[in-house]
């Protein structure tokens, strides 16, 4: 007995089971947020477009995330006869857990972060250039024509789109002078970069839409030439995974924006004041803008065509910030504002 | 306790899933599993302290060497029978390289290697190991580095040039053109009499004329 009660209150087992808490006080929310995302979409797309959107189950239809995820539970798993049934199944899970294990590094306040490494943006990086697996996994083990061509347009699309996401994110490194996401954050006291370093804020909110496969850029799974794109096999579950890890993608993708860009959970002004609002409502309060942005561009923008698509990637974003990236480096460097 | 069991588990993932790749039949699987092998090395470099080139590895070899490796492998039609045929007739030197290799690593592994000095910054507690990189890369190795961005540069305009051909009669977008055009220059308004069949070839004849 008192063995047991040794080992339990061990520091090693006390650190562990803090970690499990805090992963849990993270995921829970995001998996909420997630599920109203969803009805969020919809209702806002809805409204732009002069309907109503779903408003009958519940109150504003507000238990409408539920029932799909009800009626998604309750369908049979269809494995297709010709799939590679292993990497079927593993697909839709690597897609969601690429999207949830990159929130451990995100500062949601000051030291409100699970794990608050010197590399968190490399890490960040690293994770959602994972992403593309789940994708092309997905699409080649269904053995089908959509889903595999929907997959390697995914594919060609998210390493494009990787290069000028990566030379954005080296310009916020130079101006921040640290990997670390937290020191990041604390260099935009006073000035968030989106006002000094525009440009680039535009062009990592545009790359970000083609990272996450969203419309204008949504090929991957352009309904009218694709059916759904890589996952047209997906049933049930499987399929809720891949959802599911779409808008998880789409809320870490903006919780990066906001990190980067936006000040993280520093008020507008560095007035007193602001800060009796605690940091982690800032920091919502700027994932659900660039969330609406989100939203409010699929409503209103036509899909790209695939070459235009590949043009803007290589032929207008990788130049321009790759001169940003020296023009950014030079100003910083001659007028002696490089960060120590 | 807990750093040694992560040793061994990414140590053994790697070398198992390393085995499958050129165990497993299906070429893509192969792939999945060098992917694999990738991912566990990089664990072992976290674990080691280097966590600057753990996520360099991911994002460069896994992020994307490996998708475009992928990608090739799923496009070429690859007959795995066909590929199993020179098996035997190769296996003479492929068991050669294989023994080269494992007396160098053992004669590397002899060598007490502890006293030669290949570090040239003191490493500190104070300073991480990314801005060590840094200082060395761009100060002592700066020569170095630029040859190697130099050979990578060859390397991609070889292969733009191996594959740019320009054909003719291929339809392409120009859209400074297509913002250049203004609006009379395309559209011509020709008045038509009603009640009368349309003479088509008079009234474009009329309508190119306008536009000239």
């Amino acid at each position: 007995m008192e063995m047991i009660v040794n080992f339990l209150t061990s520091p090693a087992v006390i650190a562990l089971v803090w970690i499990v808490i805090k992963i849990f006080a993270v995921i829970v929310p995001l998996l909420i947020a997630v599920a109203y995302l969803t009805l969020a979409e919809r209702r806002v797309i809805g409204l732009m477009q002069l309907r109503k959107g779903p408003n009958i189950v519940g109150p504003f239809g507000l238990f409408q995330p539920f029932a799909d995820a009800l009626k998604l539970l309750s369908k049979e798993t269809i494995l297709p006869s010709g799939a590679s049934k292993t990497v079927f199944v593993i697909a839709p899970m690597l897609t969601f857990v690429l999207s949830l294990v990159a929130w451990a590094v995100i500062p949601f306040g000051e030291g409100m972060v699970i794990a608050d490494v010197n590399i968190g943006i490399l890490y960040l990086f690293a994770i959602s250039s994972l992403g593309v697996y789940g994708v092309i996994m997905a699409g080649w083990a269904s053995n089908s024509k959509y889903p595999f061509l929907g997959a390697m347009r995914s594919a060609a699309q998210m390493i494009s789109y990787e290069v000028s996401l990566g030379l954005v994110i080296i310009t916020v490194i130079m101006a921040a002078g640290s990997l670390n996401l937290t020191d990041i954050v604390m260099a935009q006291k006073g000035m968030w970069f989106c006002i000094p370093l525009f440009p680039m804020f535009v062009i990592f909110f545009i790359s970000t839409l083609a990272e996450t496969n969203r419309a204008p850029f949504d090929l991957p799974e352009g309904e009218s030439e694709l059916v759904a794109g890589y996952f047209v096999e997906y049933s049930s579950m499987s399929f809720a995974l891949f959802f599911l890890g779409e808008y998880a993608n789409m809320i870490l993708m903006s919780g990066m924006t906001a990190t980067l860009f936006l000040g993280g959970w520093l008020p507008p002004f560095d007035w007193p004041i602001l800060y009796v609002i605690p940091g982690v409502v800032w920091f919502v309060l700027k994932i659900t803008l660039v969330l609406f942005l989100f939203i409010w561009i699929r409503a209103t923008t036509p899909r790209y065509r695939y070459d235009q698509l590949m043009r803007l990637g290589w032929k207008v974003f990788l130049p321009f910030t790759l001169i940003f990236v020296v023009l950014t480096g030079g100003i910083l460097l001659g007028f002696g504002l490089l960060p120590q | 306790m807990i750093a040694p069991f992560f040793f061994y588990l990414f140590a053994i993932m790697t070398v198992l899933s390393g085995l499958m790749v050129i165990i497993s039949r299906n070429p893509v699987h192969s792939v999945l599993f060098l992917i694999l092998s990738f991912f566990n090395s990089a664990g072992l470099f976290v674990l080691l302290g280097a966590e600057f080139l753990a996520m360099l590895l991911v994002v460069v070899y896994v992020g994307a060497v490996a998708v475009l490796f992928l990608f090739v492998v799923m496009m070429l039609d690859i007959n795995i029978d066909e590929m199993r045929q020179g098996f035997k007739q190769h296996m003479p030197l492929g068991l050669v390289v294989g023994l080269v290799l494992i007396v160098e690593l053992m004669l590397v592994f002899n060598h007490d290697v502890s006293h030669t000095n290949v570090l040239a910054v003191e490493v500190t507690e104070t300073r991480s190991n990314t801005a060590m990189i840094g200082d060395v890369l761009y100060t002592n190795y700066l020569l170095n580095f630029q040859v190697a961005g130099l050979i990578l540069l060859v390397a991609m305009i070889g292969a733009i040039a191996l594959t740019m051909r320009h054909r003719e009669g291929v339809k392409r977008q120009s859209i400074s053109l297509q913002n250049s055009r203004r609006r009379d220059e395309t559209i011509a308004v020709v008045s038509v009499e009603s009640h009368v069949a349309p003479n088509i070839l008079e009234d474009s004849r009329a309508a190119n004329k306008k536009l000239q």
